[in-house]
């Protein structure tokens, strides 16, 4: 992040959707497992998670929807766009699958968002920068407690060592979408608001380095590559985590709640 | 739990009448008896049962509110509900713990409720229907659970009145939290007006089997009332629920589905309705509409999580070695 540019409203709209997206489709995901976590102990911890992230949501939306002026609110933007109009990236959506899949995408997303959210502290955006400051205590936390289980089931028994290994070649293909700079970063990175996501990469891997040597885990590097999230192009799995988001609102149309 | 004669049967060798009566003798007095104090094994088993029962309670009831987390109508009412289920597991794992140091584990209590061997609240066994039902188990169930609990807070087993503190406190936020999303609906559209009225048909009668049958059928309640673990009698907290729940229903301009609720100013009480304790002893039994769901439900979360605990263990098993191999090395 640099110079004083400036960036357009729907630039930085687009910007602040991707991010409440990813926050909300994460913590609609973790949420989930509520009431049928592996121990009694992660059915605390999982909702702890789940409510950062729709914490995190719930600002993002409510600062976007100021940008965008249009009188919609932080639900509006929740609930009622379609699917194409997501703008979170594949990795958050992917099913849970099991107990190392669902542990393995939270230190994903963590190890990414820490540095992001350290950068994003120093935003030109102050809004930007006050989310960021919150959000980084939270995301440290996502780190330890995710990567203490990718710790522990990679190191624990075969069978665990198996999940996980499982879990690293599932969610390989939907890593690089996250570093991707587009022309929507490139301005919001000239213009100091939020850092370029290929800026992260060496963080994260600073992260997610030790934890995976710890864990007796390698990195792999798949041959393909899966992208589409950030301009709307979902899995198949995305329709049916709207169709229960969304459930109510598209029944009682502009009702309150 | 356990009669006085039984208590005799069982433990003839060491706890003679003088034994009790010294034990009674601190419970008159309002003493609390802590884990290592001396207490007759009838006491201690009644407890287990009792703060075992209400442990699995918490657990089992975040099923039917956590099938309504992913379909939360708001941002603020999914954080609000996650935030609420996540709570009553909290309090299950304080009372796992309160249940602990009377010498049980918590594996143990879960084996026995994944055998079906435990019970748990009656009310849990009925289906979350609409996103009323939110509502209405707050407002009703977390309600009825208040009344229950209150008490408890002076319960002679002093790591269980303090648990009982601590989760009151949660739980009447809880009920409040409920009673709004009521009142949100009661105010809001027709079709949200007929969904509250709807879970309020549903939920009242089970709301007032949760207090338990007739102080006249129950076998229990007055060995509880002389160990100071229970303060009033069923059918007592039961119409105090009425009393309190009645007027808040009527002020949301909701129906209860009782026509025989009335306020009956000789006994400065509302009169109600009689109690279908068929089917609650049927729901108790296993045949109400969720139980053997609910039952699934937390034995595949236990089965599926296996793999995950066992790691876990071998995991630490694994560091404490290598970490006693370093020192070894070291020295
Ligand atoms: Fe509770
Ligand atoms: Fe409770
Ligand atoms: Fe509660």
């Amino acid at each position: 992040m640099g110079a004083a540019a400036t960036i357009d409203r729907d630039t930085l709209l687009t910007l602040l959707l991707r991010l409440a997206d990813d926050h909300l489709v994460l913590g609609h995901r973790l949420s989930e497992w509520c009431g049928h976590a592996p121990m009694l102990e992660e059915d605390l911890a999982m909702p702890n998670m789940a409510l950062d992230l729709i914490g995190q949501a719930r600002a993002l939306y409510t600062y976007a929807a100021d940008v965008e002026g249009k009188g919609r609110t932080e639900d509006d933007l929740a609930y009622l766009r379609l699917e194409r109009e997501y703008l979170n990236c594949l990795l958050v959506e992917r099913p849970n699958g099991d107990f190392a899949q669902t542990m393995l995408r939270q230190l994903y997303f963590a190890a990414f968002m820490e540095p992001f959210w350290k950068a994003a502290a120093s935003s030109t955006d102050a809004t930007v920068a006050g989310i960021a400051a919150k959000a980084v205590k939270e995301v440290a936390y996502h780190i330890r407690h995710a990567g203490e289980w990718v710790v522990r089931l990679g190191d624990g028994t075969e069978e665990s060592r198996r999940r996980m290994e499982d879990a690293i070649e599932e969610l390989a293909p939907y890593l690089d979408e996250i570093f991707e700079d587009d022309p929507v970063t490139v301005q919001a990175s000239a213009a100091g608001i939020a850092p370029q996501p290929s800026s992260l990469r060496p963080a994260f891997d600073r992260i997610i380095g030790p934890i995976f040597a710890e864990a007796g885990l390698t990195f792999i590097t798949p041959p393909y590559s899966q992208r589409g999230g950030r301009k709307g192009m979902h899995g198949e799995a995305m329709g049916f985590l709207l169709a229960d988001l969304q459930h109510i609102q598209r029944t009682y149309p502009g009702a309150t709640w | 739990m356990y009669s006085q004669g039984l208590i005799g049967a069982k433990t003839e060798t060491n706890e003679d009448e003088a034994f009790l009566a010294a034990f009674q003798a601190r419970i008159d007095a309002e003493e609390k008896i802590e884990p290592n104090d001396p207490m007759p094994e009838g006491y201690r088993r009644t407890l287990i049962r009792q703060i075992g029962q209400h442990a699995h309670s918490e657990i089992v009831g975040m099923l039917p509110e956590g099938n309504w987390i992913t379909r939360a109508p708001s941002l603020r009412r999914k954080a609000a509900l996650l935030a609420k289920v996540q709570d009553e597991g909290g309090h299950g794992l304080y009372l796992y713990s309160a249940a602990e140091t009377l010498g049980v584990s918590r594996e143990q209590m879960t084996e026995e409720l994944l055998a079906g061997k435990a019970k748990y609240s009656s009310i849990f066994n009925y289906p979350t229907l609409t996103w009323a039902d939110i509502g209405a188990i707050g407002w009703l169930v977390d309600g009825a659970a208040i009344m229950n609990q209150i008490p408890l807070c002076r319960c002679s087993y002093g790591p269980y009145a303090r648990a009982m503190i601590r989760v009151c406190k949660e739980e009447s936020f809880h009920q409040r939290q409920g009673y709004e999303i009521m009142m949100t609906l009661a105010q809001g559209t027709p079709g949200q007006k007929e969904m509250a009225q709807d879970a309020l048909n549903r939920w009242w009668w089970p709301s007032l089997m949760m207090f338990g049958p007739h102080d006249s059928d129950s076998q229990h309640g007055d060995q509880s009332m002389r160990w100071k673990i229970k303060r009033f009698t069923n059918d007592e907290l039961r119409q105090k629920f009425v009393d309190a729940t009645v007027p808040q229903g009527e002020y949301l301009g909701l129906t209860f589905p009782d026509p025989e609720l009335k306020w009956n100013d000789e006994r400065g009480a509302y009169d109600f309705g009689a109690i279908d304790w068929d089917e609650f002893w049927r729901v108790v039994k296993g045949g109400g509409p969720m139980n053997r769901e609910r039952l699934a439900a937390r034995r595949k979360a236990w089965d599926d999580g296996a793999w995950v605990r066992e790691a876990a263990l071998a995991h630490a098993e694994k560091r404490r070695a290598r970490r006693e191999a370093t020192k070894l090395a070291a020295e």
